[in-house]
Protein backbone atom coordinates (compact mmCIF):
# COMPACT_ATOMS: atom_id res chain seq x y z
CA UNK A 1 0.00 0.00 0.00
CA UNK A 2 1.12 3.49 -0.75
CA UNK A 3 2.89 5.39 2.02
CA UNK A 4 1.66 8.96 2.53
CA UNK A 5 -2.11 8.78 2.69
CA UNK A 6 -3.66 11.77 4.33
CA UNK A 7 -5.68 14.62 2.93
CA UNK A 8 -6.47 13.49 -0.60
CA UNK A 9 -9.74 14.61 -2.07
CA UNK A 10 -11.37 17.40 -0.16
CA UNK A 11 -13.48 20.30 -1.33
CA UNK A 12 -10.43 22.54 -1.25
CA UNK A 13 -8.42 19.99 -3.19
CA UNK A 14 -11.10 19.92 -5.90
CA UNK A 15 -11.30 23.71 -6.13
CA UNK A 16 -7.54 24.15 -6.31
CA UNK A 17 -7.32 21.45 -8.98
CA UNK A 18 -10.10 23.14 -10.96
CA UNK A 19 -8.06 26.36 -10.88
CA UNK A 20 -4.93 24.56 -12.11
CA UNK A 21 -6.87 22.78 -14.83
CA UNK A 22 -8.49 26.03 -15.92
CA UNK A 23 -5.05 27.53 -16.64
CA UNK A 24 -3.88 24.48 -18.60
CA UNK A 25 -7.11 24.19 -20.60
CA UNK A 26 -7.05 27.89 -21.46
CA UNK A 27 -3.45 27.53 -22.67
CA UNK A 28 -4.48 24.66 -24.95
CA UNK A 29 -7.91 25.98 -25.94
CA UNK A 30 -7.04 26.79 -29.54
CA UNK A 31 -5.65 23.32 -30.13
CA UNK A 32 -8.69 21.56 -28.64
CA UNK A 33 -11.06 23.76 -30.61
CA UNK A 34 -9.20 22.96 -33.82
CA UNK A 35 -9.34 19.22 -33.07
CA UNK A 36 -13.09 19.47 -32.52
CA UNK A 37 -13.61 21.40 -35.72
CA UNK A 38 -11.83 18.62 -37.60
CA UNK A 39 -14.15 15.87 -36.44
CA UNK A 40 -16.94 17.48 -34.42
CA UNK A 41 -18.65 20.82 -34.38
CA UNK A 42 -16.42 22.88 -32.14
CA UNK A 43 -18.47 23.12 -28.94
CA UNK A 44 -16.32 20.91 -26.69
CA UNK A 45 -13.77 23.49 -25.57
CA UNK A 46 -16.44 26.05 -24.68
CA UNK A 47 -18.29 23.46 -22.63
CA UNK A 48 -15.13 22.48 -20.75
CA UNK A 49 -14.17 26.11 -20.14
CA UNK A 50 -17.69 27.01 -19.00
CA UNK A 51 -17.71 24.05 -16.60
CA UNK A 52 -14.36 24.93 -15.05
CA UNK A 53 -15.39 28.53 -14.60
CA UNK A 54 -18.60 27.46 -12.85
CA UNK A 55 -16.74 25.13 -10.49
CA UNK A 56 -14.12 27.75 -9.61
CA UNK A 57 -16.89 30.28 -8.97
CA UNK A 58 -18.48 27.86 -6.49
CA UNK A 59 -15.53 28.23 -4.12
CA UNK A 60 -17.17 30.57 -1.60
CA UNK A 61 -20.37 28.50 -1.51
CA UNK A 62 -18.72 25.14 -0.92
CA UNK A 63 -15.34 25.68 0.72
CA UNK A 64 -16.62 24.96 4.23
CA UNK A 65 -18.93 22.12 3.28
CA UNK A 66 -18.30 18.43 3.92
CA UNK A 67 -16.98 16.55 0.89
CA UNK A 68 -20.21 14.80 -0.03
CA UNK A 69 -22.22 18.01 -0.06
CA UNK A 70 -19.48 19.81 -1.96
CA UNK A 71 -19.34 17.06 -4.59
CA UNK A 72 -23.11 17.12 -5.01
CA UNK A 73 -23.10 20.87 -5.49
CA UNK A 74 -20.32 20.60 -8.05
CA UNK A 75 -22.27 17.82 -9.79
CA UNK A 76 -25.44 19.87 -10.03
CA UNK A 77 -23.54 22.94 -11.20
CA UNK A 78 -21.75 20.99 -13.91
CA UNK A 79 -24.89 19.14 -14.92
CA UNK A 80 -27.05 22.24 -15.20
CA UNK A 81 -24.46 24.72 -16.42
CA UNK A 82 -22.57 23.02 -19.24
CA UNK A 83 -24.79 21.06 -21.60
CA UNK A 84 -23.66 18.81 -24.41
CA UNK A 85 -22.01 15.47 -23.79
CA UNK A 86 -19.38 16.96 -21.47
CA UNK A 87 -21.97 18.31 -19.03
CA UNK A 88 -23.78 14.98 -18.75
CA UNK A 89 -20.55 12.99 -18.43
CA UNK A 90 -18.67 15.18 -15.95
CA UNK A 91 -21.88 15.77 -13.98
CA UNK A 92 -22.31 12.00 -13.76
CA UNK A 93 -18.67 11.71 -12.64
CA UNK A 94 -19.09 14.02 -9.65
CA UNK A 95 -22.55 12.74 -8.80
CA UNK A 96 -21.36 9.15 -8.51
CA UNK A 97 -18.20 10.16 -6.62
CA UNK A 98 -20.50 11.79 -4.08
CA UNK A 99 -22.24 8.45 -3.58
CA UNK A 100 -19.05 6.69 -2.39
CA UNK A 101 -19.62 5.50 1.22
CA UNK A 102 -17.74 6.92 4.23
CA UNK A 103 -16.87 10.27 2.70
CA UNK A 104 -17.08 11.86 6.15
CA UNK A 105 -13.91 10.01 7.20
CA UNK A 106 -10.39 11.04 6.22
CA UNK A 107 -9.79 10.25 2.56
CA UNK A 108 -6.51 8.42 1.96
CA UNK A 109 -5.00 7.79 -1.44
CA UNK A 110 -6.67 4.41 -1.76
CA UNK A 111 -10.08 5.89 -1.04
CA UNK A 112 -9.45 8.75 -3.46
CA UNK A 113 -8.58 6.18 -6.15
CA UNK A 114 -11.82 4.32 -5.43
CA UNK A 115 -13.81 7.51 -5.81
CA UNK A 116 -12.28 8.33 -9.17
CA UNK A 117 -12.76 4.75 -10.37
CA UNK A 118 -16.44 4.87 -9.35
CA UNK A 119 -16.83 8.15 -11.19
CA UNK A 120 -15.24 6.90 -14.39
CA UNK A 121 -17.32 3.70 -14.32
CA UNK A 122 -20.46 5.80 -14.09
CA UNK A 123 -19.35 7.90 -17.07
CA UNK A 124 -18.74 4.74 -19.06
CA UNK A 125 -22.24 3.57 -18.22
CA UNK A 126 -23.84 6.93 -19.07
CA UNK A 127 -22.04 7.38 -22.38
CA UNK A 128 -22.24 3.69 -23.32
CA UNK A 129 -18.73 4.04 -24.70
CA UNK A 130 -15.76 1.75 -24.19
CA UNK A 131 -12.12 1.93 -25.17
CA UNK A 132 -11.35 1.99 -28.89
CA UNK A 133 -14.30 4.20 -29.86
CA UNK A 134 -12.39 7.48 -30.15
CA UNK A 135 -13.82 9.34 -27.17
CA UNK A 136 -12.59 10.65 -23.82
CA UNK A 137 -13.16 7.14 -22.44
CA UNK A 138 -10.07 6.00 -24.35
CA UNK A 139 -8.07 8.02 -21.85
CA UNK A 140 -10.24 7.66 -18.75
CA UNK A 141 -10.81 3.90 -18.74
CA UNK A 142 -7.09 2.95 -18.84
CA UNK A 143 -6.41 5.59 -16.17
CA UNK A 144 -9.13 4.05 -14.01
CA UNK A 145 -7.66 0.56 -14.54
CA UNK A 146 -4.23 1.78 -13.51
CA UNK A 147 -5.65 3.47 -10.40
CA UNK A 148 -7.29 0.20 -9.50
CA UNK A 149 -3.91 -1.54 -9.75
CA UNK A 150 -2.11 1.20 -7.82
CA UNK A 151 -4.49 1.37 -4.89
CA UNK A 152 -3.59 -2.13 -3.78
CA UNK A 153 0.05 -2.32 -4.86
CA UNK A 154 3.28 -1.28 -3.20
CA UNK A 155 4.26 1.11 -5.95
CA UNK A 156 5.49 4.49 -4.77
CA UNK A 157 2.61 6.90 -5.22
CA UNK A 158 4.56 9.48 -7.18
CA UNK A 159 5.94 6.79 -9.46
CA UNK A 160 2.41 5.50 -9.97
CA UNK A 161 1.04 8.94 -10.81
CA UNK A 162 3.86 9.46 -13.24
CA UNK A 163 2.93 6.20 -14.97
CA UNK A 164 -0.65 7.46 -15.17
CA UNK A 165 0.37 10.65 -16.98
CA UNK A 166 2.22 8.44 -19.47
CA UNK A 167 -0.78 6.15 -19.98
CA UNK A 168 -3.10 9.13 -20.47
CA UNK A 169 -0.80 10.65 -23.05
CA UNK A 170 -0.30 7.40 -24.98
CA UNK A 171 -4.02 6.66 -25.05
CA UNK A 172 -4.85 10.22 -26.10
CA UNK A 173 -2.38 9.99 -29.01
CA UNK A 174 -3.74 6.56 -29.93
CA UNK A 175 -7.17 8.04 -30.69
CA UNK A 176 -5.62 9.65 -33.76
CA UNK A 177 -5.71 6.49 -35.85
CA UNK A 178 -9.04 5.24 -34.59
CA UNK A 179 -12.34 5.13 -36.41
CA UNK A 180 -14.94 6.81 -34.23
CA UNK A 181 -17.94 4.68 -33.36
CA UNK A 182 -19.44 6.90 -30.64
CA UNK A 183 -20.13 10.61 -30.38
CA UNK A 184 -20.31 13.18 -33.12
CA UNK A 185 -17.13 12.03 -34.85
CA UNK A 186 -18.83 8.68 -35.50
CA UNK A 187 -20.78 10.29 -38.33
CA UNK A 188 -17.53 10.80 -40.23
CA UNK A 189 -16.51 7.21 -40.83
CA UNK A 190 -13.03 6.94 -42.34
CA UNK A 191 -12.65 10.71 -42.35
CA UNK A 192 -12.28 10.79 -38.56
CA UNK A 193 -8.99 8.95 -38.87
CA UNK A 194 -5.86 11.04 -38.54
CA UNK A 195 -7.31 13.38 -35.93
CA UNK A 196 -6.90 13.14 -32.16
CA UNK A 197 -10.23 13.12 -30.34
CA UNK A 198 -10.79 16.50 -28.63
CA UNK A 199 -12.44 14.90 -25.59
CA UNK A 200 -9.48 12.55 -25.20
CA UNK A 201 -7.12 15.53 -25.37
CA UNK A 202 -8.99 17.61 -22.78
CA UNK A 203 -9.29 14.59 -20.46
CA UNK A 204 -5.58 13.86 -20.81
CA UNK A 205 -4.74 17.46 -19.92
CA UNK A 206 -6.95 17.24 -16.84
CA UNK A 207 -5.33 13.96 -15.68
CA UNK A 208 -1.86 15.32 -16.39
CA UNK A 209 -2.47 18.49 -14.40
CA UNK A 210 -3.82 16.67 -11.35
CA UNK A 211 -1.08 14.02 -11.33
CA UNK A 212 1.72 16.54 -11.76
CA UNK A 213 0.43 18.74 -8.96
CA UNK A 214 0.43 15.69 -6.64
CA UNK A 215 3.87 14.60 -7.81
CA UNK A 216 5.30 18.06 -7.11
CA UNK A 217 3.52 18.38 -3.77
CA UNK B 1 -17.80 37.33 -37.65
CA UNK B 2 -20.69 39.56 -38.65
CA UNK B 3 -23.76 38.87 -36.54
CA UNK B 4 -26.37 40.75 -34.57
CA UNK B 5 -24.75 40.38 -31.16
CA UNK B 6 -24.43 42.64 -28.14
CA UNK B 7 -22.41 40.34 -25.94
CA UNK B 8 -21.64 36.72 -26.82
CA UNK B 9 -22.59 35.54 -23.32
CA UNK B 10 -26.05 37.13 -23.63
CA UNK B 11 -26.71 35.80 -27.14
CA UNK B 12 -29.11 33.02 -26.20
CA UNK B 13 -30.90 34.91 -23.43
CA UNK B 14 -31.56 37.94 -25.62
CA UNK B 15 -32.74 35.83 -28.52
CA UNK B 16 -35.13 33.91 -26.23
CA UNK B 17 -36.36 37.22 -24.82
CA UNK B 18 -37.25 38.39 -28.31
CA UNK B 19 -38.91 35.10 -29.15
CA UNK B 20 -41.04 35.36 -26.02
CA UNK B 21 -42.11 38.91 -26.83
CA UNK B 22 -42.82 38.21 -30.50
CA UNK B 23 -45.02 35.21 -29.79
CA UNK B 24 -46.55 36.09 -26.46
CA UNK B 25 -49.98 35.05 -27.79
CA UNK B 26 -48.83 31.41 -28.07
CA UNK B 27 -45.87 30.74 -25.79
CA UNK B 28 -44.04 31.75 -22.66
CA UNK B 29 -40.27 31.68 -22.24
CA UNK B 30 -39.16 30.49 -18.79
CA UNK B 31 -35.62 31.16 -17.57
CA UNK B 32 -33.26 29.35 -15.20
CA UNK B 33 -33.72 26.67 -16.19
CA UNK B 34 -34.61 27.70 -19.73
CA UNK B 35 -37.64 26.22 -21.43
CA UNK B 36 -40.40 27.45 -23.71
CA UNK B 37 -43.92 26.34 -22.83
CA UNK B 38 -47.37 26.98 -24.24
CA UNK B 39 -49.14 29.98 -22.83
CA UNK B 40 -52.05 27.78 -21.81
CA UNK B 41 -52.03 24.90 -19.36
CA UNK B 42 -51.99 21.35 -20.78
CA UNK B 43 -55.53 19.93 -21.09
CA UNK B 44 -56.44 17.28 -18.55
CA UNK B 45 -55.63 13.85 -19.98
CA UNK B 46 -53.49 15.14 -22.84
CA UNK B 47 -50.03 13.61 -23.22
CA UNK B 48 -47.32 16.30 -23.18
CA UNK B 49 -44.65 16.40 -25.86
CA UNK B 50 -41.28 17.89 -25.00
CA UNK B 51 -38.37 18.28 -27.34
CA UNK B 52 -35.18 20.27 -27.28
CA UNK B 53 -31.62 20.43 -28.38
CA UNK B 54 -28.84 22.90 -28.96
CA UNK B 55 -29.90 26.36 -30.15
CA UNK B 56 -29.01 27.51 -33.64
CA UNK B 57 -31.61 25.34 -35.40
CA UNK B 58 -34.48 27.82 -35.11
CA UNK B 59 -37.36 27.64 -35.55
CA UNK B 60 -36.72 24.10 -34.24
CA UNK B 61 -37.80 23.45 -31.46
CA UNK B 62 -39.22 26.56 -29.75
CA UNK B 63 -41.06 27.57 -32.92
CA UNK B 64 -43.04 24.33 -32.74
CA UNK B 65 -44.49 24.87 -29.28
CA UNK B 66 -48.23 25.44 -29.48
CA UNK B 67 -51.54 23.82 -30.28
CA UNK B 68 -51.17 20.59 -32.26
CA UNK B 69 -47.45 20.27 -31.74
CA UNK B 70 -45.10 20.53 -28.72
CA UNK B 71 -45.99 21.45 -25.15
CA UNK B 72 -42.47 22.56 -24.31
CA UNK B 73 -39.02 22.93 -25.82
CA UNK B 74 -35.67 23.03 -24.02
CA UNK B 75 -33.03 25.13 -25.78
CA UNK B 76 -29.36 24.46 -25.01
CA UNK B 77 -26.50 26.78 -25.84
CA UNK B 78 -25.78 27.08 -29.56
CA UNK B 79 -25.18 23.53 -30.85
CA UNK B 80 -24.88 22.10 -27.33
CA UNK B 81 -27.46 19.76 -25.84
CA UNK B 82 -29.70 21.24 -23.12
CA UNK B 83 -29.22 20.15 -19.52
CA UNK B 84 -31.28 17.61 -17.50
CA UNK B 85 -32.70 20.22 -15.12
CA UNK B 86 -34.31 21.98 -18.12
CA UNK B 87 -36.11 18.79 -19.14
CA UNK B 88 -37.14 18.08 -15.56
CA UNK B 89 -38.51 21.60 -15.05
CA UNK B 90 -40.33 21.55 -18.40
CA UNK B 91 -41.91 18.17 -17.63
CA UNK B 92 -43.04 19.31 -14.19
CA UNK B 93 -44.50 22.46 -15.73
CA UNK B 94 -46.51 20.90 -18.56
CA UNK B 95 -47.49 17.38 -17.47
CA UNK B 96 -51.24 17.14 -16.86
CA UNK B 97 -50.87 13.66 -15.41
CA UNK B 98 -51.19 11.82 -18.73
CA UNK B 99 -47.43 11.54 -19.07
CA UNK B 100 -44.62 13.10 -21.05
CA UNK B 101 -43.10 11.98 -24.33
CA UNK B 102 -39.60 13.31 -24.95
CA UNK B 103 -38.64 13.68 -28.62
CA UNK B 104 -34.86 13.47 -28.92
CA UNK B 105 -32.57 13.74 -31.93
CA UNK B 106 -29.92 11.04 -32.08
CA UNK B 107 -26.85 12.95 -30.93
CA UNK B 108 -24.87 11.64 -27.95
CA UNK B 109 -25.19 14.82 -25.90
CA UNK B 110 -28.94 15.06 -26.44
CA UNK B 111 -29.46 11.39 -25.61
CA UNK B 112 -27.46 11.56 -22.36
CA UNK B 113 -29.00 14.79 -21.10
CA UNK B 114 -32.56 13.75 -21.96
CA UNK B 115 -31.99 10.38 -20.28
CA UNK B 116 -30.82 12.10 -17.12
CA UNK B 117 -33.74 14.54 -17.29
CA UNK B 118 -36.15 11.61 -17.67
CA UNK B 119 -34.55 9.85 -14.68
CA UNK B 120 -34.89 13.02 -12.60
CA UNK B 121 -38.57 13.47 -13.52
CA UNK B 122 -40.80 11.42 -11.25
CA UNK B 123 -43.90 11.39 -13.48
CA UNK B 124 -44.76 8.87 -16.18
CA UNK B 125 -42.58 9.45 -19.24
CA UNK B 126 -41.13 7.82 -22.33
CA UNK B 127 -38.88 8.90 -25.20
CA UNK B 128 -38.54 8.55 -28.94
CA UNK B 129 -35.26 9.05 -30.72
CA UNK B 130 -35.22 10.33 -34.29
CA UNK B 131 -32.49 9.12 -36.66
CA UNK B 132 -33.59 9.98 -40.18
CA UNK B 133 -30.26 11.06 -41.68
CA UNK B 134 -29.39 8.55 -44.40
CA UNK B 135 -25.93 10.10 -44.89
CA UNK B 136 -24.65 8.06 -41.98
CA UNK B 137 -24.62 4.31 -41.81
CA UNK B 138 -26.91 2.83 -39.19
CA UNK B 139 -25.38 0.34 -36.80
CA UNK B 140 -26.14 -0.95 -33.34
CA UNK B 141 -22.44 -0.77 -32.45
CA UNK B 142 -22.14 2.95 -33.08
CA UNK B 143 -24.00 6.14 -32.28
CA UNK B 144 -25.82 5.40 -35.55
CA UNK B 145 -27.65 7.90 -37.74
CA UNK B 146 -28.27 11.50 -36.83
CA UNK B 147 -31.70 12.84 -36.04
CA UNK B 148 -32.32 15.83 -38.31
CA UNK B 149 -35.18 17.47 -40.26
CA UNK B 150 -37.70 14.61 -39.96
CA UNK B 151 -37.87 15.53 -36.28
CA UNK B 152 -40.10 18.44 -37.43
CA UNK B 153 -42.49 15.98 -39.08
CA UNK B 154 -42.49 13.72 -36.01
CA UNK B 155 -43.33 16.68 -33.79
CA UNK B 156 -46.20 17.81 -36.03
CA UNK B 157 -47.75 14.40 -36.58
CA UNK B 158 -47.42 13.09 -33.01
CA UNK B 159 -48.47 16.52 -31.75
CA UNK B 160 -51.80 16.12 -33.52
CA UNK B 161 -52.37 12.66 -32.08
CA UNK B 162 -51.59 13.90 -28.56
CA UNK B 163 -53.97 16.84 -29.05
CA UNK B 164 -56.71 14.40 -30.01
CA UNK B 165 -56.33 12.21 -26.96
CA UNK B 166 -53.72 9.66 -28.03
CA UNK B 167 -52.16 7.78 -25.11
CA UNK B 168 -48.44 7.89 -24.30
CA UNK B 169 -48.01 4.45 -25.89
CA UNK B 170 -49.95 5.42 -29.03
CA UNK B 171 -47.97 8.66 -29.40
CA UNK B 172 -44.68 6.83 -29.06
CA UNK B 173 -45.75 4.21 -31.59
CA UNK B 174 -46.80 6.82 -34.17
CA UNK B 175 -43.60 8.81 -33.61
CA UNK B 176 -41.51 5.74 -34.23
CA UNK B 177 -43.47 4.98 -37.38
CA UNK B 178 -42.96 8.49 -38.77
CA UNK B 179 -39.25 8.30 -37.98
CA UNK B 180 -38.90 4.90 -39.59
CA UNK B 181 -40.82 6.08 -42.69
CA UNK B 182 -38.54 9.12 -43.13
CA UNK B 183 -35.19 9.64 -44.76
CA UNK B 184 -33.19 12.88 -44.95
CA UNK B 185 -30.12 13.96 -46.85
CA UNK B 186 -28.41 17.34 -46.49
CA UNK B 187 -25.94 19.38 -48.53
CA UNK B 188 -24.00 22.48 -47.46
CA UNK B 189 -22.34 25.12 -49.64
CA UNK B 190 -20.88 27.18 -46.80
CA UNK B 191 -20.04 26.74 -43.15
CA UNK B 192 -21.75 28.36 -40.19
CA UNK B 193 -20.22 30.39 -37.35
CA UNK B 194 -21.00 29.51 -33.74
CA UNK B 195 -21.11 32.88 -31.90
CA UNK B 196 -18.85 31.65 -29.06
CA UNK B 197 -16.28 30.44 -31.61
CA UNK B 198 -16.35 33.61 -33.70
CA UNK B 199 -15.12 31.84 -36.80
CA UNK B 200 -16.54 29.34 -39.30
CA UNK B 201 -16.89 25.73 -38.10
CA UNK B 202 -15.26 24.34 -41.24
CA UNK B 203 -13.44 25.55 -44.31
CA UNK B 204 -14.94 24.92 -47.70
CA UNK B 205 -13.84 26.12 -51.11
CA UNK B 206 -15.94 28.51 -53.21
CA UNK B 207 -16.66 25.71 -55.67
CA UNK B 208 -17.19 22.94 -53.13
CA UNK B 209 -20.09 21.38 -51.27
CA UNK B 210 -20.32 18.99 -48.34
CA UNK B 211 -22.58 16.10 -49.31
CA UNK B 212 -24.36 14.55 -46.33
CA UNK B 213 -23.72 17.43 -43.93
CA UNK B 214 -25.22 17.32 -40.45
CA UNK B 215 -27.15 20.13 -38.81
CA UNK B 216 -24.12 21.52 -36.95
CA UNK B 217 -21.86 21.80 -39.95
CA UNK B 218 -20.30 18.49 -39.04
CA UNK B 219 -19.01 16.73 -42.14
CA UNK B 220 -21.01 14.14 -43.99
CA UNK B 221 -20.30 11.61 -46.70
CA UNK B 222 -17.89 13.49 -48.93
CA UNK B 223 -16.59 16.82 -50.17
CA UNK B 224 -17.39 17.44 -53.84
CA UNK B 225 -17.34 20.13 -56.50
CA UNK B 226 -20.71 21.86 -56.77
CA UNK B 227 -22.96 20.71 -59.60
CA UNK B 228 -26.21 21.81 -61.23
CA UNK B 229 -29.16 21.58 -58.84
CA UNK B 230 -30.72 18.66 -60.75
CA UNK B 231 -27.58 16.57 -60.21
CA UNK B 232 -27.31 17.43 -56.52
CA UNK B 233 -31.01 16.77 -55.93
CA UNK B 234 -30.86 13.48 -57.83
CA UNK B 235 -27.91 12.33 -55.72
CA UNK B 236 -29.67 13.35 -52.51
CA UNK B 237 -32.87 11.55 -53.48
CA UNK B 238 -31.00 8.45 -54.67
CA UNK B 239 -29.49 8.14 -51.21
CA UNK B 240 -32.92 8.54 -49.59
CA UNK B 241 -34.69 6.13 -51.95
CA UNK B 242 -31.95 3.53 -51.46
CA UNK B 243 -32.71 3.64 -47.80
CA UNK B 244 -36.51 4.09 -47.75
CA UNK B 245 -37.32 1.84 -50.70
CA UNK B 246 -40.79 3.28 -51.34
CA UNK B 247 -43.26 1.24 -53.42
CA UNK B 248 -44.35 2.49 -56.81
CA UNK B 249 -47.27 4.92 -56.34
CA UNK B 250 -46.63 5.08 -52.61
CA UNK B 251 -47.88 8.35 -51.12
CA UNK B 252 -45.18 10.61 -49.75
CA UNK B 253 -44.60 13.97 -48.10
CA UNK B 254 -41.72 15.90 -49.69
CA UNK B 255 -39.99 18.31 -47.32
CA UNK B 256 -37.33 20.70 -48.63
CA UNK B 257 -35.64 22.31 -45.66
CA UNK B 258 -33.31 25.32 -45.78
CA UNK B 259 -30.20 25.34 -43.59
CA UNK B 260 -30.60 29.03 -42.81
CA UNK B 261 -28.58 30.81 -45.49
CA UNK B 262 -30.29 29.68 -48.67
CA UNK B 263 -33.17 31.79 -50.00
CA UNK B 264 -36.64 30.33 -50.48
CA UNK B 265 -36.30 30.98 -54.20
CA UNK B 266 -33.62 28.30 -54.33
CA UNK B 267 -35.53 25.96 -52.04
CA UNK B 268 -38.49 26.03 -54.46
CA UNK B 269 -36.13 25.30 -57.33
CA UNK B 270 -34.88 22.29 -55.35
CA UNK B 271 -38.50 21.28 -54.78
CA UNK B 272 -39.15 21.42 -58.52
CA UNK B 273 -36.12 19.26 -59.28
CA UNK B 274 -37.13 16.80 -56.58
CA UNK B 275 -40.70 16.54 -57.94
CA UNK B 276 -39.42 15.75 -61.38
CA UNK B 277 -37.04 13.08 -60.15
CA UNK B 278 -39.65 11.43 -57.92
CA UNK B 279 -42.23 11.54 -60.72
CA UNK B 280 -39.83 9.69 -62.99
CA UNK B 281 -39.63 6.95 -60.33
CA UNK B 282 -43.42 6.75 -60.04
CA UNK B 283 -43.52 8.09 -56.50
CA UNK B 284 -46.57 10.14 -55.60
CA UNK B 285 -46.07 13.37 -53.69
CA UNK B 286 -49.24 13.96 -51.67
CA UNK B 287 -48.04 16.63 -49.23
CA UNK B 288 -45.30 19.25 -49.23
CA UNK B 289 -43.34 21.43 -46.88
CA UNK B 290 -40.77 23.99 -48.06
CA UNK B 291 -38.91 26.44 -45.86
CA UNK B 292 -36.38 26.96 -43.10
CA UNK B 293 -37.49 24.65 -40.28
CA UNK B 294 -34.37 22.85 -39.07
CA UNK B 295 -31.48 25.20 -39.66
CA UNK B 296 -27.76 25.42 -38.92
CA UNK B 297 -27.36 29.11 -38.13
CA UNK B 298 -26.45 30.91 -41.38
CA UNK B 299 -25.26 27.87 -43.31
CA UNK B 300 -26.09 27.83 -47.02
CA UNK B 301 -27.54 24.53 -48.05
CA UNK B 302 -30.64 22.40 -47.88
CA UNK B 303 -31.87 19.03 -46.84
CA UNK B 304 -34.52 16.89 -48.46
CA UNK B 305 -36.74 14.65 -46.36
CA UNK B 306 -39.11 12.11 -47.82
CA UNK B 307 -41.81 10.63 -45.60
CA UNK B 308 -43.84 7.61 -46.67
CA UNK B 309 -47.42 8.37 -45.64
CA UNK B 310 -50.31 6.14 -44.66
CA UNK B 311 -53.79 7.40 -43.72
CA UNK B 312 -52.91 7.82 -40.05
CA UNK B 313 -49.89 9.97 -40.89
CA UNK B 314 -51.82 12.06 -43.42
CA UNK B 315 -54.75 12.65 -41.07
CA UNK B 316 -52.43 13.88 -38.33
CA UNK B 317 -50.35 15.96 -40.72
CA UNK B 318 -53.46 17.78 -41.97
CA UNK B 319 -54.82 18.46 -38.47
CA UNK B 320 -54.83 22.07 -37.24
CA UNK B 321 -51.63 23.51 -35.80
CA UNK B 322 -50.86 26.89 -34.29
CA UNK B 323 -47.23 27.52 -33.40
CA UNK B 324 -44.80 30.36 -34.08
CA UNK B 325 -43.34 28.62 -37.12
CA UNK B 326 -46.16 26.43 -38.41
CA UNK B 327 -49.80 27.36 -38.60
CA UNK B 328 -52.72 26.00 -40.54
CA UNK B 329 -56.33 24.97 -40.07
CA UNK B 330 -56.91 27.40 -37.18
Amino acid sequence: MITETKGYMSVNFLISQAKNIQIVIDENAAEIEALDQNIGDGDHIFNVQRGLKLVVELEDDIKNLPLQKGLNMIAMKVLSGIGGSSGALFGTFFMSMAKTPDLDKDIDFKKACEMVITGINAMKERGKADIGEKTMMDVLIPVSEKLNELKSSNTDMKEGLSEITKIAEDRMLATKDMLATKGRASFLGERAKGHIDPGARSSQLIIDTICKSLINK
Amino acid sequence: MKKFINNVDDFLKESLNGFGKAHSDIIKVNFEPNFISRKTKTKEGKVSLISGGGSGHEPMHGGFVGHGMLDAACPGFVFSAPTPDQMQAAAEHVDSGAGVLFIVKNYSGDIMNFQMGAEMYSGKNDSIITNDDVAVEDSTFTTGRRGVAATVLVEKIVGSLAENGGSLEECKKLGEKVNKNSGTMGVAFTSCTVPAAGKPTFNIGNDEMEFGVGIHGEPGRKREKIQPSKTIVNNMLEAILDDLKPQKNEKTLLFVNGMGGTPLTELYLVYDDACEMLKSKGIEITRSLVGNYCTSLEMQGASITLLKCDDEILKNWDAPVHTAAMRWGM
